[in-house]
């Protein structure tokens, strides 16, 4: 890493999609005791209704999301508190905003020169589906879809460079 | 070990009933657990409560876990009692910063219940 701040090239898109992937299944393997696999193409990633997201801020700017449905935000709850999903119902923001702040930590953790380099906000959680995003990044987003317990969750990061 | 009291501070309840699920499958007899979502909880619950161990995030609103730990120096009924951080900042420099703080010790997350027994017991241990 050089220079106070870094746009997503194209090389730096394919190398951190893998570590992307690979710091969000650590976070569910270590911390739900689950599997998140990455999806095979042509997955629809209709119906995500939970988008749960963490602002990084210093070698790189921008936010990383998780979007999933209530239900498979209910199931991480669930899976991270050990109870049964009634009981989780009114957790899941909180699980998944944890969620996310674990992957984006795992992740800048993962690559050389991020970790001290950039900082994380705490985690913001929007629930429903009917609203817009309008990034202000000029790089194409670094997506990763993935699945847990056969449901979509997308993971995405967007720079502003 | 006799039975501790523990305070944990954390935004996240969700984190906070994990951490104490960790601590009680890392062997640990637990007596009373606190919990604190920031670090301005956290100074005015062990002003008033007596614990023998801290656990602590970082990345917190209001006031975050190092500011928390520096303030904590200051607080009579906290002299002595050790601090492990359990946060996903996972720097080097961020360790360098926390145990110049005064933590006694630094956990990453995502974490296991055998990585926070490993981290943990040693603190303790050093206390007695």
């Amino acid at each position: 890493m050089t220079g106070p701040e870094t746009a997503l090239t194209k090389e730096m898109h394919d190398a951190w999609l893998p570590i992307l992937q690979l710091a969000s299944q650590e976070v569910f393997e270590l911390m739900l005791a689950s599997k998140l696999e990455v999806a095979a193409s042509g997955l629809q990633d209709s119906g995500l209704d939970l988008t749960a997201m963490v602002g990084l801020s210093g070698q790189i700017c921008g936010v990383l999301t998780i979007r999933c449905s209530s239900k498979s935000a209910e199931v991480m709850a669930c899976r991270m508190l050990g109870v049964d999903p009634e009981a989780a119902k009114e957790a899941m923001c909180d699980a998944a905003g944890e969620v996310c702040n674990m992957v984006a930590g795992n992740f800048k953790n993962k690559i050389s020169g991020l970790g001290d380099g950039c900082m994380l906000s705490v985690p913001t959680v929007i629930t429903g589906g009917d609203y817009s995003v309008h990034p202000q990044a000029s790089d194409p987003a670094l997506r990763a879809l993935m699945t847990f317990e056969s449901a979509p969750v997308v993971l995405s990061l967007e720079i502003h460079s | 070990m006799d039975p501790i009291r523990i305070l944990i501070v954390d935004d996240s309840s969700v984190m906070r009933k994990i951490v104490e699920r960790s601590l009680r499958q890392a062997g640990l007899e637990i007596s009373q657990v606190l919990e604190a979502a920031n670090g301005a909880e956290a100074l005015a619950s062990v002003s008033e409560n007596k614990v023998d161990l801290i656990l602590s995030d970082i990345n917190m609103p209001v006031m975050d876990g190092l500011e928390f730990v520096k303030q904590l120096a200051g607080v009579a009924n906290a002299k002595g009692v050790p601090v492990v951080m359990i946060t996903t900042e996972g720097s080097e420099g961020h360790v360098v910063q926390a145990l110049s703080a005064g933590a006694r010790g630094y956990i990453r997350k995502p974490f296991t219940p055998d990585q926070v027994k490993a981290h943990v017991l040693p603190v303790l241990a050093a206390k007695v």
